[in-house]
């Protein structure tokens, strides 16, 4: 069963080769606005990367580049057939070329829908991330003694300035730790003693916060101390008092701007990877059109094009299979079944184990920071 | 004797057409490149207009997107004719006016080096501006309630931030006025009456900044009140505490932010006139070389090419006696009429 079935006139198959031509030109620039992305979106992310545990969210800037500079690759390729195309004594020499390079562009299309909906799936993975470095950045906020630890307070210092947030899920983060290294407090004094000997793990802990959490648009000025004592201050009512500090927390900010960031991207990377399916359907009809033609005497006549001679699933076992033969060498048992291969781990960690000898899964980790 | 006298045959001349061509199409992305540097300083003024009182002046920015257009159209010009050049049915329209179009790119690239360095000049009036408006804009600093002062706050703690700098001059400067409203004064405390009854305004003066000239770089949490009692604060000596709040003032750290961005440029724009001037030469060579050929009928013949006919002294006294003669104009014809009265007579 025939898949896009189509009749190409002699003029048809010239235009067709033209249009190719400018649309794998734009396709070439669509991967390399893809690379861009992928690139500008892994520094942002190394940016703020002191904040953040793991590195899991790194895939997808990773792949967005691979894809890129496949997509680049690939689009070239198809502008130099397509040129060739309409030459039929240039033509046959892509012959042995075009399987592999059907076979590649689309799992290279595959990848670039894929990390599309990577970019929207790993919400919870960064928040999650977030939660935890923001969690150990208030707790070595004070620890700017300590080596390796000595930046962690301009780090959030900053991080709340710039993002207008404060603490990690609201303010009230700071009054659970102690914020103040204790070279700066004065152990002979009342207040302080008493507000050690206040909880178990003798810390200093106050109803405060820094001065990064003060917001610039209060009509007065900030009040970052007692903050939840309305008589140490004039006219304070701290349950109204709305614009003294920023409300919002870190973790809530920050991924409010990674998820904007990667919408927009996976927005640009959803057109680029439309762009590139319309290319390889028309490389593909145009090469099916002129392998029709091959070795006539008259090359104007018209032909047939198609997308795929079998059916999906056949076609697609057709391409898979020396694949996983390369891949499985050495396994004894027979492949029975071959659709279970095909999911292959970028981010996630499952267990690889043994392959199971009937089935054969395997967890192929590509990519990993 | 001509001033770097060339001679040209038809590939020299085609190959001069060619290059100066390409190079016009450079100058006119430079034009473009000056425009958008006007623009951009333009929009940066206009974005701290707050700060400077609103007085500062756009001259120089305005004279700079001036500048850019003006570059294009006469690129764009010089262009076409050297495009032209190379046909000589097409040149003969241009031939007419190509004399006074060089006139033209002269007094441009004169026009193009005072602006360069006028960019360079314009610190000094900005210092003045921006040491006025800073003044202006701390005293208006608690002035939340009232319209049209209600976002100075906001605004110096913004650039407070940014610019990592701390009052006019200094932090000390925070000292001298009253920042914080009477909104939020407690007049009935004791301390709040000693502090007004300190000195004749009746001004509530602390020496305390606002939170916005914390570092965030300092090891310990900000020390914004009190800043001058030591004992106030457990192991402070504000002598030598460097990293509590900015040192800088903040009318130095804009000087020191414009004057950065105005001599870059300054110097893009004397890059610019370099370019202009060579794309001048060029074409007074593809003019001269094109007017002097020794068949005027065969395009193919050899022709040479100057920048001046004469020297540059003999060109000079030329122009002088030029316009001598032309201001003489009418006595002389006056007293040709008188002669040709007086031999008709």
């Amino acid at each position: 069963m025939v898949v896009g079935k189509m009749k190409l006139t002699f003029q048809k198959r010239v235009k067709l080769a033209q249009y190719l031509w400018m649309l794998s030109w734009f396709a070439t620039l669509g991967g390399a606005v893809t690379f861009t992305l992928g690139c500008f979106l892994k520094t942002e992310l190394r940016r703020r990367g002191e904040v953040m545990d793991n590195t899991d969210i790194h895939c997808v800037p990773n792949t967005l580049m691979i894809v890129g500079l496949a997509s680049m690759g690939i689009n070239y390729f198809a502008s130099r057939i397509c040129q060739d195309a309409l030459d039929p004594g240039r033509f046959p020499r892509w012959k042995t070329f075009l399987k592999p390079f059907f076979g590649c562009s689309v799992f290279f299309t595959t990848l670039m829908l894929i990390s599309v909906i990577l970019s929207y799936a790993m919400k919870g993975s960064l928040e999650t991330s977030l939660k935890i470095g923001l969690k150990n950045g208030i707790r070595f906020y004070k620890d700017t003694d300590t080596p390796g630890r000595c930046f962690q307070k301009q780090t959030i210092d900053r991080l709340q300035m710039e993002f207008q947030c404060c603490g990690n899920s609201n303010y009230k983060d700071w009054f659970e730790v102690q914020w103040i290294s204790n070279r700066y407090l004065d152990f002979s004094s009342k207040e302080v003693k008493d507000r050690i000997k206040s909880n178990v793990d003798g810390r200093y802990l106050i109803d405060g916060v820094p001065f990064s959490c003060c917001n610039p648009s209060s009509p007065r000025p900030c009040i970052q101390y007692r903050i939840t004592n309305n008589t140490a201050h004039y006219n304070y009512e701290h349950q109204t008092e709305e614009l003294n500090l920023f409300i919002r927390g870190c973790r809530e900010a920050l991924v409010y701007y990674y998820m904007g960031l990667m919408n927009t991207i996976g927005a640009v990377v959803l057109s680029v990877f439309l762009l590139q399916c319309s290319v390889l359907a028309s490389v593909r009809l145009l090469q099916t059109s002129m392998e029709a033609v091959a070795g006539q005497e008259n090359v104007e006549v018209d032909s047939e094009g198609y997308l795929l001679e079998k059916g999906v699933k056949e076609t697609f076992m057709e391409y898979v299979d020396p694949v996983l033969k390369l891949l499985w060498m050495n396994q004894p048992g027979p492949l029975q079944t071959t659709e279970h291969t095909v999911t292959w781990f970028l981010c996630f960690r499952l267990h690889s184990g043994t392959p199971r000898p009937h089935t054969g899964l395997k967890s192929i980790s590509i990519i990993k920071y | 004797m001509a001033l770097m006298k060339v001679k040209f045959d038809l590939k020299k001349r085609v190959k001069l057409a060619q290059m100066l061509w390409l190079m016009y199409w450079f100058s006119i992305m430079a034009g473009v490149l000056v425009f958008s540097m006007g623009l951009f300083f333009k929009i940066e003024l206009r974005k701290r207009s707050e700060l400077m009182d609103n007085n500062e002046s756009h001259f120089v920015p305005n004279i700079l997107i001036g500048v850019g257009l003006l570059a294009c159209c006469l690129n764009a010009c010089g262009g076409k004719i050297c495009y032209d050049s190379l046909d000589s049915t097409k040149f003969v329209k241009w031939k007419s006016i190509l004399n006074p179009f060089l006139i033209c790119c002269l007094f441009f690239n004169f026009l193009l080096i005072v602006t360069a360095v006028m960019c360079f000049a314009m610190r000094i009036p900005l210092e003045f501006t921006l040491a006025e408006g800073l003044k202006n804009g701390m005293k208006y600093y608690k002035d939340t309630d009232t319209p049209g002062r209600c976002y100075m706050k906001r605004t110096l703690d913004l650039m407070q931030m940014e610019f990592r700098c701390c009052g006019n001059n200094n932090y000390k400067d925070w000292f001298e006025i009253q920042w914080v409203s009477n909104r939020y004064l407690d007049f009935s405390s004791k301390e709040v009456k000693d502090r007004i009854s300190s000195n004749v305004d009746g001004k509530y003066l602390m020496d305390g900044v606002p939170f916005s000239c914390c570092n965030p770089s300092s090891p310990r949490p900000c020390i914004q009140q009190q800043i001058t009692n030591n004992s106030a604060h457990y192991s402070y000596e504000h002598h030598t505490e460097e990293l509590n709040i900015w040192k800088r003032g903040c009318r130095d750290a804009l000087v020191s932010y414009y004057g950065g961005m105005m001599n870059t440029i300054g110097i893009l724009v004397l890059i610019v006139t370099l370019l202009q001037i060579a794309v001048m030469i060029g074409l007074q060579y593809v003019n001269t070389s094109l007017s002097t050929l020794v068949n005027p009928e065969d395009p193919e013949s050899e022709s040479e090419g100057w920048i001046l006919e004469k020297t540059v002294k003999e060109t000079f006294t030329d122009i002088m006696a030029k316009m001598k003669a032309m201001g003489k104009g009418n006595q002389v014809d006056e007293g040709a009429n008188e002669e040709a009265v007086a031999t008709v007579s």
